[in-house]
């Protein structure tokens, strides 16, 4: 299996990691922390897999800080093809370009042909620029299951031999290896041939101690009692059978607004008049008021 | 790299054979590993710090596995073939790797100090309680699995037998009744005061993990004591679950129900986001001439884009007839939590629910309703049962047919669910065959294995040579035929 030349790893150490991504903001398990040393040592892309709101765009964006790369993100849409993913010329200026010749007399065929698909008429995508850059990048591809059957070929392509060819301009080689993360919500099965070149990450639900850390980390001004109660109480919703249980961001959300409103306890009132923070079906929060008895 | 990999195995081909028959476990399991999986999985040995279990676990997960569902039988076999005590001392994370067998030493992390074995068995198991209480108060999950495994080797004991000495973990549960600890516990979190309402569901929430994570740690450890005793293939091929989505329908136990639920919810997404995914895409509609012309105007006249009409939207149709009986309850609670997705993406889903009689049931599914709300509702509000409550397919379908001539057309897909189970009476064939003449397509899901279709009162083949009858029996065959639809 040829590989292109590994870079120097950017972690020395598990350790190493944990550091560096909690100076970036971001409080990894030994889990996360295992999972990207590996990535980084290895040379593979990352999978991130995980209900919405557990922080897999977050890990990307902090991988980014912690190695002083630069995050190229890759959206993915149903629709999404290769005009918007790799590369597309730019069509309108070639015309433009071919008319102009036609203007000047005498102008060769040939010329303008070698002309119009050269580096100016080119329009690179997300992942084009990647393979191109020679600073460190990470590269995002965010919500990798919303895309078409189709893109995963194209990333199989990519993400395997880091190069990318172009018919009229030749192949173009990665001179230095992005960091890959891809991330999904697992709302379909990502393919067989995808998953196995990548290294696979669950996220979940943090423990409680890890997610109080996170409250305190991000919400510094809350009180560490408050924070406690929040975690346990976000904690018995997610145990109660909801459509959409609250993720870590929304228990984010729900610390920074008992901050704002200057709440200083977590009772009924407060749970009852906040919930909305947390919960946004109307049938969960009904369900919550009932087992959480709220009223 | 591939050369550090074949100079590292070669140096350690005690620990590479090892790893072979780990993976081969995995695969015994029902979680798929490929050749080139096993080969990463040598690559992670030579790169992460082997003294350090938790990283090997992690490792090697994140190579072998490739969905959450999987991870809960990968630990349990990771306990196994990477036991604790195989950990080499002066490991800073834990401080009890000499438990095994030497109950009276004084652990440097433990907080316990027990006498050799000596004494009242009660008393012992008195003051083993009153730690467990203080420990589950504390939440220290270290020190909690570290009690665990000191709470097997004192209480979980079995009277040696000729064939070896056997550890259970219920002679543990019945010795410290961890049960009977929970008032003790509220009052302990909730302080003075707080009963009832909120802070009392926070607090039971919190008990109820502490418990159960005692209770995973005493089984892990009974199943390492097992290992040790019996050799690991043997308690592997018991203590490994099925996947959750591979648990009979019909056979289902109220954890498995649980965790079933969950992965039937992302599948119901799924089937959403591919039906209305075929709505808009494939060809596209028919050539826009004004609004082309008009945007040829920017590239000189050359109609570069080409634009089109929006194609007209397919409306699927969808009839759900389920069977609600008692002998099939937890295969259609799952079905009918598809058709709850399913009408909160789709207006023109109808559901229908019968035992002995039918009874149109849509209403119970408005988009945002509880499924488990909507369920009980059924037994409740419809009028499912006309005679004694046994399931009669040949009457119901009659009254299907009878009461809602309509509901079935040529747009129309026709989905039935049930066992085909007739209690030896009619089956109303020519009924349900003019039904799937009149639909567009017609499938029958069965919960039941195939082999048994046409045993006993089952009428199933019969109906399969008038419908297309689909085996279903676990949430990975739902996800098969969710994808042939």
């Amino acid at each position: 299996m040829p590989r292109p030349p590994t870079q120097t790893p950017q972690f020395s150490s598990v350790a190493d990691v944990s550091k560096r991504l909690a100076t970036a903001g971001y409080l990894p398990d030994a889990q996360i922390a295992t999972t990207v040393f590996l990535a980084d040592r290895l040379g593979k892309p990352l999978l991130v897999e995980g209900p919405a709101g557990t922080g897999k765009t977050e890990l990307a964006k902090a991988l980014a800080a912690a190695t002083g790369s630069e995050l190229i993100r890759l959206q993915c849409y149903e629709g999404l093809d290769e005009a918007r993913a790799l590369y597309e010329w730019n069509y309108k200026k070639q015309l433009l370009r071919i008319q102009a010749a036609q203007g000047a007399d005498g102008a060769d065929w040939h010329a303008v042909h070698d002309d119009v698909f050269g580096e100016e008429f080119l329009l690179s995508r997300p992942l084009l620029t990647a393979i191109r850059r020679t600073e460190p990048t990470v590269l995002l591809i965010d919500e990798t299951d919303k895309a078409d059957v189709e893109v995963e070929g194209l990333l199989l392509e990519v993400l395997s031999d880091f190069q990318v060819t172009i018919p009229e301009l030749g192949t173009i080689a990665a001179t230095r290896r992005p960091t890959v993360v891809l991330t999904s919500n697992a709302t379909r099965e990502l393919s067989e041939a995808l998953k196995r070149r990548c290294l696979y990450l669950s996220l979940d639900y943090p423990s409680a101690e890890r997610e109080r850390e996170i409250v305190l980390s991000r919400v510094p001004d809350l009180a560490p009692g408050l924070a406690e109660q929040l975690v346990r109480t976000i904690r018995a919703l997610r145990a109660l059978e909801l459509k959409k249980s609250p993720s870590i961001s929304e228990t984010l959300d729900w610390a920074q607004t008992l901050l704002e409103l200057g709440l200083d306890t977590l009772d009924e009132t407060a749970v009852r008049s906040t919930l909305g923070v947390v919960l946004k079906h109307a049938s969960d929060q009904d369900r919550a008021a009932a087992e959480l008895r709220l009223n | 790299m591939s050369a550090a990999t074949s100079s590292g195995a070669a140096a350690t081909g005690g620990l590479a054979g090892h790893l072979d028959g780990f993976v081969r476990a995995v695969r015994e399991a029902g979680i798929p590993v490929g050749i080139s999986q096993a080969v990463d999985a040598a690559e992670i040995l030579t790169v992460v710090d082997l003294l350090d279990r938790e990283q090997l676990r992690h490792g090697l997960a994140a190579v072998l596995l490739q969905r959450a569902a999987q991870r809960p039988a990968y630990d349990v076999l990771f306990d196994l073939w990477w036991p604790l005590a195989d950990r080499p001392a002066g490991d800073p994370s834990g401080g009890a790797d000499d438990g095994e067998g030497e109950p009276g030493d004084d652990d440097a992390g433990s907080t316990l100090d027990l006498p050799e074995g000596h004494g009242d068995e009660r008393d012992l198991a008195r003051r083993m309680r009153e730690e467990l209480a203080r420990l589950l108060l504390e939440g220290d999950d270290e020190a909690l699995r570290r009690f665990a495994r000191q709470a097997v080797d004192q209480l979980g004991r079995a009277p040696a037998s000729p064939s070896g000495q056997s550890y259970f973990g219920y002679r543990v549960m019945r010795a410290l009744s961890p049960d009977t600890l929970v008032a003790q516990l509220l009052a302990g979190l909730l302080g003075d005061g707080g009963r009832g309402g909120l802070a009392e569901q926070v607090a039971r929430q919190t008990v109820r993990e502490r418990l159960a994570a005692f209770r995973a740690a005493v089984d892990a450890e009974v199943r390492r004591r097992a290992a040790a005793e019996r050799g690991r293939d043997r308690v592997a091929k018991s203590a490994v679950r099925p996947l959750a989505d591979q648990v009979d329908f019909l056979r289902a136990q109220q954890a498995d129900l649980a965790e079933l639920r969950r992965t039937v919810a992302p599948l119901a997404r799924r089937l959403a986001v591919r039906l209305s995914a075929r709505r808009r895409m494939g060809r596209v509609g028919r050539l826009d001439f004004r609004r082309t012309v008009r945007a040829s105007l920017g590239t000189g006249g050359v109609p570069v884009v080409t634009h089109h009409r929006p194609r007209k939207v397919h409306k699927p149709e969808l009839v759900v007839l389920c069977d609600v009986s008692g002998s099939v309850a937890g295969f259609s609670h799952f079905t009918l939590m598809l058709t709850q997705a399913l009408r909160e993406h789709f207006s023109g889903v109808r559901a229908f629910a019968f035992v002995d009689a039918t009874d149109e049931v849509t209403r119970f599914f408005r988009p945002g309703a509880d499924v488990s709300d909507a369920v009980a509702r059924i037994g409740r509000e419809a009028d499912v049962v006309a005679f004694d409550g046994h399931s009669d397919y040949g009457n119901a379908l009659e009254v299907f047919a009878d009461r809602w001539p309509s509901a079935v057309g040529p747009k129309t897909s026709l989905l039935v669910l049930g066992d085909g189970r007739t209690n030896y009476r009619q089956p109303g064939l020519p009924v349900l065959a003019d039904l799937v003449k009149r639909s567009r397509s017609a499938h029958w899901l069965n919960p039941e294995p195939r082999r048994l279709w046409g045993s006993g009162d089952s009428a199933a083949d019969r109906y399969g040579e008038v419908i297309d009858m689909v085996e279903c029996r676990n949430a990975t065959q739902l996800a098969d035929f969710v994808t042939t639809l």
